[in-house]
């Protein structure tokens, strides 16, 4: 024992455990998210059973069971309950009872004593409705205009036949309400600017004063026909209803308007609920988001990420690829560029929030606010560019990770042999030519690493985003069908934004938490990917050079 | 070349370009070499430009703050007023420094244009017939109300309002007076026909309360309450009359808070009788405080906006600052001087305040007027106006523009001031800075309220304390960790599995921190809190289980030690620290109960350490846990690249593993693990989505790991978007980022150099 002590190898068994414990955290929180991210859409069972409150009546409980924990139970006595003096731990569920428009609370913490035979009733149906979160009952009656069409066995078929009926409607009064008003919506504003830029310039006539009215008045009588046709559809979408028996017994009725999902998990099969699953996933991705985020998908915030990568990607590949052109090749190497590189590579190790300021207060406020009064002087007081956007917050990214990419390309291009460049030069090309048709070509893999890994940077980051351009909710996206398609004005929505944003300053934190740990999952998703990606580039680039060093 | 035969030329001639073509070919490619160059050349000076822009940027948003205060004399104009000229009793100025008003002692009220002193209107107050004015009162400057004091002991409130209409599209600004209590002049009190010394008037809650002292030392103060009728629209105004104990000197000035709570009246002596009127049938007298040492007097007292403190000038041109302070053995609020100002030469005339902020302006007898900020305990400009003492001051709602009147002149002075920022001193920012209601100094940050009469505290302390109070936690946790990981990785662990691990380890970098921020505040929070006892198992279990598992792998038998290769003992210990892990788990509540009554939670909260559930701790877990990688990466490289001839040469002598890992290794590689370190630290200061969701956001000064924090970085996440562009708070807060890229910087920089030296060490080794 001693010798094993002397010999130093408990320290090493300490450096090893170390490492692993530093692994286990790595693999443990990527496994939380997994299964936490990918349980979110799986149609769980839904539990009926019984609970004594804690003023002696038997209350009837239908609800999803979300966790359960051990505690001791002195701490559950502290919190006021009468639990057994000799019982040392307690185990309490949450289950999640939906109905927050008909009980008040969809969330409850029940401990395991009071809690009566746990069974699992084929006909429990649930909801995901478009207000007040999940519904949890059992289908009584099936309504149409009023009138009972369907009870018993054959309510589910025909429930489900008028729901698809139902969405369907839905889904053409969504679209025209975001098509085709916001459609007539811009074009409005746009003759608005119009008017008002030829005010401001002097040269509105009284010609053109009778052109502008006579567009306005088009799309007003445009936007009257359309209002009309999405009255005839509200109307017609209200048409069904299905009375639902809640827990307690009491009967609700919900118009099928206002469900978009129904299903009985208790009588699913496990194909069915893949199938469910794999629906349920698909909409989330693509799906707009409901109930101040909470509910509903993410395709905004997707979109909006996308769409702020890629313009930052188009922004700063040009200005890294001069950056480190000039730091590596043309630059006198001396003193002072060695202290120009080591600033420029320490601004990596900057916090991001102090590009977040730099952004605000140089982008929005100067450089946006000079745009608007120069470009954009019909539209003032509103800001155009004055106020924070997707253009700013690209911008602020590409100068977040201009570093990271500089560094990595300048790695590329210190690593190209220099056999390469003198045989291009001995054959009679220019600097310039060996440069541009030679080294940077092949520094090409190297570059893409970097910029890579700038987007797996940016896609992740959120804490200047928050300050530049990114909310939480959007009414419009980036890039829509109306001139000129590509709004760098507009706010967008984000993925690592969202997360922040309903998991912390939502209403329902507890209804939001397992959306926020499906968006955490496809945040990580695409993080991970796109770092593997640069990092199968790095590995192939490396086997490359030394095969050509050699 | 003799050799080449006519037909080989032609042949040739086809394959080049004529002279002209290659000239051009050649002026082309030179021509793009160049561009090449300089276009290069501009780019890259462009991006180290744009770079470099961020440090002078912050710096220039910043330098308003340390910008010097400026007042001078714009421009002087007659008196504006009636003819004949009656004394001024007071002087305003409107928000949009177009409009001065004067308010003279024959009940003529005189609007005229501030910058060249035309009148615009004058409106004459209904005396009653035979009277004159005896006395003046004045609420707060924000509030615009002003009560005349008649000689048959009546007194007429008055109220200015600024009409902003836009006719043509040009703003325009009209005054207004009206009478809040009515046109007639009103009695006060029981005493008909008395003449005041002193006369005050307050709009608080409740209603509106005239004060008002005589020179015989007696007070009479009046509330008037307005209800307004639902039905018919009419206005009525009931009157309570109350009476205060008589003072046996002269009243020279009173003074009432504008929660109705507090009156202060100053006798002629410079004492100060401090009554409280929460009943005001029974006010009851607190105490008498000096106000000035003996030897001097009193000249003027006034309160800052707000009303909850108030200034008090001297005859020897001292100025102090006293508020109420709560005595925790008596329950009482106590008059307390809290500061003093740098005085002027000669005795105070006039104090006039700011109206939405902390400062205020002061004249004396000697005719210079000087501007002073209260929170920062700062004097900030002295500008002599003339030589015969300041009658009258008024300063704008926006304190650009201030009104002076000397006694006996025949001229008003306007005078220019600059002083956007006079908060941010560098003790207002970094000293303790005792507030308006706070008992002591403290470090408050508490940057914004709905209110004018708000104090803003702008201590950067708390949130300097909150920055290294997290970082530090971080680098508790994660640096051990790292650098324990690091060692192992670099010089223990068999290359495959490194190639797996160190990937792995790098990847947690790239994770996204408002994914870690998420899971610390809304799972990890909550789950450590009701589990305390794991973190006390788990820091004696895991290190124990696992010295004892390496223990029994030494004495296991060679046949079961050598199926694993050496280097994989860490893979080995995978599956054990996951037992140890579950061990401590569920062993958890059980500790609970044998050792802390059953909840561990409550139990600290009964030794007295407050526990919140998002702190110091949970930060310091999911920001350890972001920094680790940064920490192990650079430290890795450093172990790693030590020269394999050090450390075989130290095996070969006979040293074990271990003592070479300590005796070469780590003396090697230790600037390399220095600078790791440092690199993870300017991490740890300026990460935000963590601290921002685990943290509570509390400013609090203190170490305790189970309090939340706030640190300069989340602050700034919080508040900038919210804040006006321009103030003191959008500089401070931009001030907290220069300071934040300062740091980092450095810390960066000195952790690079070290680096390069230790690379530069490696090779000649």
């Amino acid at each position: 024992m001693k010798q094993w002590w002397k010999s130093g190898s408990p320290w090493i068994w300490l450096n090893g455990g170390a490492v692993s414990i530093s692994i286990i955290m790595v693999f443990g929180l990527l496994a939380l998210i997994l299964v936490r991210g990918f349980g979110h859409f799986w149609p769980h069972n839904v539990v009926s059973t019984t609970f004594v409150q804690p003023n002696g009546e038997v209350m009837q409980v239908i609800g999803e069971l979300r966790k359960s924990e051990t505690l001791t139970a002195q701490s559950l006595r502290e919190a006021g309950l009468a639990l057994p003096a000799d019982q040392v731990l307690a185990t309490r569920h949450l289950f999640k009872m939906g109905n927050r428009d008909v009980t008040g609370r969809d969330f409850v913490y029940m401990v395991d004593n009071f809690l009566g035979e746990w069974t699992y009733p084929k006909n429990i149906a649930v909801f995901e409705r478009r207000e007040w979160g999940d519904f949890y009952g059992v289908p009584a009656r099936l309504l149409e205009s009023g009138q009972t069409v369907a009870e018993g066995d054959a309510l589910w078929a025909d429930f489900q036949r008028r729901l698809d009926r139902s969405n369907r409607l839905f889904d053409d009064i969504r679209r025209i309400e975001r098509h085709d008003i916001g459609n007539v919506n811009f074009r409005l504003e746009r003759v608005r600017l119009d008017q008002r830029r030829a005010e401001l310039r002097g040269t509105l006539t009284p010609e053109m004063e009778r052109e502008f009215a006579a567009r306005r008045q088009a799309l007003d009588q445009e936007y009257a026909a359309i209002q009309d046709r999405l009255n005839a559809l509200l109307a017609d979408v209200r048409r069904d209803a299905i009375v639902m028996q809640v827990a307690d017994g009491r009967e609700v009725t919900i118009g099928l308007d206002r469900i978009v999902n129904a299903w009985q998990p208790n009588n699913m099969s496990a194909v069915s609920k893949v199938g469910f699953y794999i629906k349920s996933f698909g909409d989330f991705i693509f799906g707009y988001p409901r109930e101040a985020n909470t509910e509903g998908g993410i395709f905004p915030a997707i979109f909006g990420t996308v769409v702020m990568v890629l313009v930052m990607s188009i922004i700063v590949t040009p200005f890294v690829v001069l950056a480190a052109i000039y730091l590596r090749e043309y630059a006198k190497q001396g003193p002072v560029l060695k202290a120009v590189r080591i600033s420029v590579y320490n601004l990596a190790g900057v916090p991001s929030i102090v590009f977040g300021v730099f952004g605000l207060g140089f982008f929005v406020y100067v450089l946006g606010g000079a745009i608007d009064s120069t470009f954009y002087p019909e539209a003032l007081p509103a800001p155009t560019f004055g106020t924070p956007g997707l253009f700013w917050a690209s911008l602020t990214l590409a100068l977040l990770t201009l570093p990271v990419v500089i560094v990595s390309t300048e790695e590329g291009l210190a690593r190209i042999p220099s056999t390469i460049r003198m045989g291009s030069l001995a054959l009679g090309a220019t600097k310039g030519e060996t440069l541009w048709k030679v080294v940077v070509p092949l520094a090409t893999p190297a570059m893409m690493t970097g910029l890579i890994l700038a987007i797996a940077r940016a896609a992740g980051e959120v804490a200047p985003l928050m300050l530049v351009g990114v909310v939480k909710l959007a009414p419009t996206l980036p890039i829509d069908g109306n001139f000129p398609f590509i709004h760098l004005e507009r706010k967008i929505m984000h993925l690592g934004f969202h997360i922040y944003d309903v998991g912390f300053q939502s209403p329902h934190a507890e209804a939001a938490e397992a959306l926020v740990y499906a968006t955490a999952l496809i945040l990580v998703l695409l993080i991970v990917a796109l770092n593997l990606s640069a990092i199968m580039i790095r590995n192939r680039l490396r086997e490359k050079y030394r095969a050509e060093g050699d | 070349m003799a050799a080449i035969s006519p037909d080989s030329v032609q042949t040739s001639r086809s394959l080049l370009p004529s002279v002209e073509k290659r000239e051009k070919l050649r002026k082309t490619r030179k021509f793009r070499d160049g561009l090449s160059l300089y276009g290069v050349g501009a780019g890259g000076l462009g991006v180290i430009f744009a770079l470099a822009l961020i440090f002078v940027y912050l710096f220039y948003e910043t330098m308003p703050l340390l910008k010097p205060v400026s007042m001078e004399v714009s421009t002087t104009y007659a008196v504006p007023g009636e003819m004949p000229v009656t004394p001024t009793m007071h002087l305003t100025l409107d928000r949009f420094e177009e409009i001065g008003g004067r308010f003279s002692e024959s009940g003529v009220i005189t609007f005229f244009n501030a910058r060249n002193g035309a009148i615009l209107s004058r409106i004459e107050l209904p005396i009653p017939e035979g009277e004159r004015v005896t006395s003046f009162g004045r609420s707060e400057s924000r509030k615009s109300l002003f009560v005349y004091g008649f000689s048959d002991g009546s007194v007429l409130p008055v109220k200015v309002d600024y009409e902003i209409t836009f006719p043509d599209g040009v703003r325009r600004v009209t005054p207004r007076l009206s009478f809040p209590l009515g046109a007639e002049p009103t009695g006060i009190g029981g005493k008909e026909g008395a003449q005041y010394s002193a006369l005050e008037i307050v709009d608080g809650r409740g209603g509106y309360v005239i004060a008002a002292g005589t020179v015989a030392g007696d007070i009479a103060m009046a509330l008037y309450s307005t209800t307004t009728s639902m039905l018919t629209g009419t206005v009525e105004i009931r009157r309570q009359d109350f009476n205060l104990p008589n003072l046996g000197a002269p009243v020279s000035q009173l003074l009432v808070n504008e929660s109705l709570r507090n009156l202060f009246a100053i006798d002629a002596t410079g004492t100060l009788h401090h009554f409280d009127i929460v009943d005001r049938s029974r006010p009851v007298l607190v105490e008498k405080v000096a106000l000035v040492p003996s030897g001097v007097e009193f000249r003027v007292a006034e309160f800052l906006v707000g009303s909850r403190s108030l200034i008090v000038g001297g005859s020897d041109g001292s100025l102090t600052q006293w508020i109420l302070v709560r005595n925790d053995d008596t329950g009482q609020s106590n008059l307390t001087q809290i500061r003093a100002f740098k005085p002027h030469n000669a005795p105070i005339t006039f104090i006039e305040p700011e109206h939405s902020r902390k400062g205020f302006i002061a004249g004396d007898a000697s005719g210079t007027v000087g501007i002073h900020y209260a929170t920062s305990s700062v004097s900030l400009k002295f500008l002599s106006v003339a030589d015969t003492p300041i009658n009258r001051l008024a300063i704008s709602p926006i304190n650009r523009v201030a009104l002076v009147e000397t006694v006996d002149a025949e001229a008003l002075t306007v005078l220019a001031i600059d002083n956007p920022h006079p908060q941010t001193s560098l003790s207002g920012l970094w000293g303790k800075v005792w507030y308006e209601g706070r008992d002591a100094p403290a470090f408050i940050w508490q940057s914004s309220s709905a209110d004018d009469a708000f104090e803003s505290k702008l201590s950067l302390v708390p949130l300097s304390i909150g920055t290294l109070k997290a970082a530090f936690f971080a680098m508790l946790l994660a640096t051990p960790l790292a650098i324990m990981g690091a060692i192992y990785t670099a010089y223990f662990m068999s290359t495959p599995m490194r190639k797996i691990v160190k990937p792995s380890i790098e990847l947690m970098e790239a994770l996204p921190t408002v994914i870690l921020g998420f899971l610390a505040g809304i799972w990890l929070a909550p789950y450590i809190e009701n589990n305390l006892p794991i973190l006390v198992i788990g820091a004696v279990l895991i290190p124990a289980g696992v010295l004892v598992w390496g223990y029994l792998w030494s004495r296991m038998p060679a046949n079961i030690r050598n199926s694993v290769s050496a280097g994989w003992e860490a893979a080995m210990l995978v599956p054990v620290i996951i037992v140890l892990g579950w061990v401590t788990v569920s062993m958890s509540p059980w500790v609970e109960f044998w050792f802390f009554d059953g909840s561990m939670r409550q139990w600290l909260t009964d030794v007295g350490i407050p526990y919140d559930q998002r702190n110091a701790l949970i930060v310091g877990m999911a920001m350890g846990f972001a920094v680790i990688p940064t920490i192990f990466s650079i430290a890795e490289d450093a172990v790693f690249n030590v020269p394999k001839h050090l450390t075989q040469g130290s095996l070969a002598l006979g040293a074990t593993p271990w003592q070479t890992v300590i005796g070469v290794v780590l003396l090697t590689a230790s600037p390399g693990i220095f600078s790791a370190v440092m690199i993870g630290f300017g991490r740890a200061v300026g990460e935000t989505m963590i601290v921002l969701m685990a943290s509570g956001n509390s400013p609090i000064v203190n170490f305790n790991i189970f309090e939340g924090m706030r640190t300069l970085a989340a602050n700034i996440a919080v508040e900038l978007p919210e804040t006006a562009v321009g103030s003191t708070h959008f500089r401070v807060l931009f001030l907290s980022a220069l300071v934040l890229l300062a740091f980092t910087f450095v810390l960066n920089t000195a952790a690079e150099v070290v680096r390069q030296r230790l690379r530069k060490r490696y090779a000649s080794l």
